[in-house]
């Protein structure tokens, strides 16, 4: 293997762990989609609140991460996608924005608009948040309609020299018309809904939350199940597009599926990833005193996704297809930075370790004590 | 030709999330070093006023903190949705800080900020006073990073143009991080910063003060602040100096508008105050200023430490044939010339490329080298399109000089009077502290407004005019996130000041709440 092809195929590695910790980390995103549900009284909503309220900037920060990382390693891509889907993007971005005040400001004071507004603006970016991020997410599989021409830059009496220009007008909007892709959204959605059921039954020490969160865990698991594993199966079915020999992009017939084959331990992640997430959720609903299912489901869903992000880049797949002209298809050899830049990085990248293992220092730190109605604030 | 509705829109898009976002980062980066100080007396002497101190602050920290999260994450994005081709032509280095800031800076102040506002009590005192100084380098660790990104765009070094892959890429990462204008735009900033968040902490103290409640608490927040507030102004003046000399070196248009200076000078003089002539062109014979007090020399100290040294104008940088240490500057007519053939030798090399035909690459590429100093300069058609908009670029200078200065007398009276133990009898302090907070805010954003308005037209100097560096989105999708914008970010900022406002009302906790327990 040459040394380019190992950097870009590490760092599409780090991009991909870095979406898959996002996908668990919406946990958070989930727990704020059921305020309404389980937090039906003050003291309850002020539980869920306090035990989201210590998580919520990782989720945030694992979000801007994962931006600057696709951003510093395939700048192709950012420039493409972030330039040409920009109402999915922003829409996303702002409900991310309304999130991040609201943990600080619902409980304060003066806070002009009132408890109820920041309560919704927590729900918009539970439910927006993961369907959004999922159906963006959904496009690596499904393609989007951008033309990239490097030639344009040159060009002084057009429009702006600009190399990456999106073919319809939706900018973004279209990838929601599309079944697969709301189905994996939805499916993201239900996930990040399963995993806060699972966190608040471990994070909070209350029968009642323990109990509504056993009740919606069950509900929001059978919805997972139902649009996750027929997406599977169409991702697996589906044909994909290829850098061949050549370096010509090419479609293949059953592409993802292959790729699971070629490379065996991304299928075998994904098994593991899937059984974990299972055995979490099943474990927790048929042991009415377990409450340790997030640490089989959370992992569970870092295998799961990181297996299939791995499978929409590697074996020289390209990774974001263009449905419009299928040689602007973004690959990890035609979209990354340079040998230079992917080594400087992942010197630094050497010290991810390091930082997870202060998180789960901290983590465990603040978690020893479960919250509960008489817990300090 | 540009489509100027959609860049100006994106322009503005831009500068009102970072202007938003400059409004909360000062005051993080310094109320995060005073909260830190006080914090670090709590441990040192156990003395639960210290403790109560810190408290209060940090509430008010954790405040400002959440807004400028919300407003910092548009920006990161904005890169790739506003300004497409810049995130291709220098994402290879412009990307890296920012990842770097990610897995450095921004994991370790979420993961210590969380023990900060919800360990106290649940973890030792010792492992929560490293919590809140690690936020507090988190914070700062950030700045720089991003302010090293930012450094680049005015003065690019470290990077080769790759015809292949058409972008430029990194080739000396030591040399981006340590570019001097790197090192001093994140002193300048950071020292700044403090003394931003010293007004903000002496004029709520201030405030305590004329309402005769919490004097202790009052009088022992304004000595630190202070303190901290006057030495990062000495710091801000001394690589505010250093700032000067770089400009002079890397863009000289910028500091042709900072001092509205159309013709070039030896022993220039500093203009102090004065009134720009609007009208003003660089082809005119009008006086470029209606009105002015002139300090005989600075100019030229400044610019190249030398006080009869030549600092070019608008019009002998437009004109060229002023001697650099480079040679003789050429004219932007010339550079634009220049930037076209670099331009035209790229397609050719493109061209050749594509029908492999080496020995034509090599002759396209050999033109594309001799030009591309040139390269951006070949998006332009008229030379004063290299202007900036020079009065805002004046006025901007001189109200962060004047204010800068004003701080440093203020901070020295505030200091004499805690010394001599009698700044609580001093009402009249008292309002011009409260009156001082905005003016810090002024003076800031001011600084912000000279650096990169007054990099204009170039989203990177020399090299990426704002015009080639857009994306193609449609105007009207700029507008209407502009105006989300701009309703969302004044909205939540209404809602900040009044939660401020009512937390300085309510004060610091009571005394048995804040007490050692």
């Amino acid at each position: 293997m040459d040394t380019l092809r190992f950097y870009q195929e590490y760092w599409w590695f780090l991009v991909s762990l870095l979406g898959a910790l996002l996908a668990f980390m919406l946990f958070v995103q989930g727990g704020q989609s059921l305020l309404y549900s389980i937090g039906k009284t003050e003291s309850r909503l002020d539980m869920l609140l306090r035990s989201l309220s210590k998580k919520w900037e990782l989720t945030f920060t694992t979000l801007v991460t994962f931006g600057g990382a696709f951003f510093a390693s395939f700048p192709l891509f950012y420039s493409t996608s972030f330039g040409g889907a920009y109402w999915v993007w922003m829409l996303i971005l702002f409900s991310f924005v309304v999130q991040a005040v609201s943990y600080e400001y619902i409980s304060k004071k003066g806070n002009l608009l009132g408890r109820n507004s920041y309560r919704a603006f927590l729900f918009a970016n539970g439910l927006l948040g993961p369907l959004l991020l999922g159906a963006a997410i959904s496009t690596l599989f499904t393609g989007a309609e951008f033309v990239v021409n490097k030639e344009n830059l040159t060009e002084t009496v057009a429009f702006a020299p600009i190399i990456s220009t999106w073919k319809n007008p939706w900018h973004g909007l279209e990838a929601l018309a599309n079944f697969w892709n709301c189905a994996f959204g939805i499916a993201v959605f239900f996930l990040a809904r399963s995993l806060a059921c699972l966190y608040f039954i471990n994070n909070i020490a209350d029968d009642e939350i323990r109990a509504d969160s056993r009740r919606f865990l069950c509900l929001n698991a059978a919805g997972f199940l139902l649009f996750f594993l027929p997406w599977l199966v169409f991702l697996l079915l589906k044909s994909g597009f290829a850098a061949n020999a050549a370096d010509v992009i090419v479609s293949e017939e059953y592409k993802y599926l292959n790729n699971f084959i070629a490379l065996p331990w991304t299928a075998a992640l994904l098994l593991i990833g899937v059984v974990l997430v299972l055995t979490g959720f099943a474990t927790t609903l048929f042991k009415p005193n377990f409450t340790k299912g997030i640490w089989f489901s959370g992992p569970g869903t870092v295998f799961a996704v990181l297996a299939i992000l791995l499978a929409a880049g590697l074996n020289n797949t390209a990774y974001y297809p263009s449905t419009v002209d299928m040689k602007s298809s973004l690959t990890l050899a035609n979209s990354s930075s340079s040998l230079f830049t992917l080594k400087t990085m992942s010197v630094v990248s050497l010290f991810i370790p390091f930082v997870l293992a202060y998180i789960s220092y901290v983590w465990r730190k603040l978690d020893k004590e479960k919250i509960s109605r008489e817990s300090p604030r | 030709m540009t489509d100027f509705v959609l860049l100006d829109w994106s322009r503005a898009q831009f500068a009102l999330t970072a202007i938003y976002h400059w409004l909360f980062v000062p005051l993080t980066l310094g109320l995060g070093v005073i909260m830190s100080i006080m914090e670090t007396l709590y441990v040192k002497t156990n003395d639960p006023k210290w403790r109560r101190t810190t408290r209060f602050w940090m509430k008010i920290f954790g405040i400002n903190f959440a807004i400028g999260v919300a407003t910092g994450i548009i920006l990161e994005f904005e890169f790739g949705t506003n300004w497409s081709n810049y995130s291709w032509f220098v994402g290879d280095i412009f990307g890296a800080p920012l990842a770097i800031e990610g897995i450095f800076a921004f994991f370790m102040e979420a993961t210590f900020i969380a023990v900060m506002f919800f360990g106290w009590d649940k973890v030792s005192k010792r492992f929560h006073l490293a919590s809140t100084w690690l936020t507090t380098a988190g914070a700062t660790l950030s700045a720089l990073w991003i302010l090293v990104a930012n450094a680049w765009m005015q003065h690019p070094v470290g990077m080769e143009f790759n015809p292949s892959t058409v972008r430029n890429e990194m080739v000396d990462f030591f040399s981006i991080v340590f570019s001097p204008v790197a090192v001093n735009k994140f002193l300048h900033t950071v020292f700044s910063s403090w003394m931003l968040a010293a007004a903000v902490v002496t004029g709520i103290s201030s405030w305590y003060l004329l309402k005769k409640r919490e004097t202790t608490f009052a009088l022992d927040s304004i000595k630190i602040a202070a303190i901290m507030g006057l030495a990062g102004l000495a710091l801000t003046l001394f690589t505010g100096d250093k700032s000067a000399f770089h400009v002079a070196s890397s863009q000289p248009m910028k500091l042709a508008a900072m001092e509205s200076l159309y013709n070039g000078q030896k022993s220039a003089g500093l203009t102090a105050i004065g009134i720009v002539n609007y009208e003003k062109k660089h082809n005119d014979n009008s006086p470029p200023m209606s009105w002015e007090i002139t300090i005989p020399k600075i100019l030229s100290l400044l610019a190249s430490h030398d006080l009869d040294g030549f600092v070019p104008g608008i019009c002998d940088i437009i004109n060229g044939g002023y001697q650099t240490k480079d040679g003789v500057e050429l004219s932007v007519s010339e550079k634009i010339r220049r930037g076209k053939l670099a331009l035209a030798a790229l397609a050719d090399y493109r061209k050749a490329a594509g029908a492999n035909d080496t020995a034509a690459m090599q002759e396209s590429r050999t033109r594309l080298d001799t030009h591309f100093k040139y390269f951006g300069y070949g998006y332009f058609n008229t030379p004063d399109e290299v202007v900036p908009n020079v009065p805002l670029i004046f006025y901007s200078f001189r109200i962060m000089v004047i204010l800068g200065l004003y701080f440093i007398g203020f901070f020295i009276v505030t200091l004499v009077c805690i010394f001599k133990k009698n700044f609580h009898e001093k009402r009249g302090m008292h309002w011009i502290a409260i009156f001082s907070v905005p003016a810090a805010y002024i003076a800031s954003q001011a600084g912000w407004i000279v650096a990169e308005v007054g990099r204009q037209p170039w989203a990177i100097q020399d090299i990426l005019p704002v015009n080639a560096a857009v994306s193609a989105i449609p105007s009207s999708s700029v507008k209407i996130t502009f105006f989300i914008f701009l309703t969302l970010f004044s909205v939540l900022l209404l809602a900040e000041l009044r939660i401020l406002s009512k937390q300085i009302q309510l004060g610091p906790e009571p005394e048995e709440t804040g007490a050692e327990k």
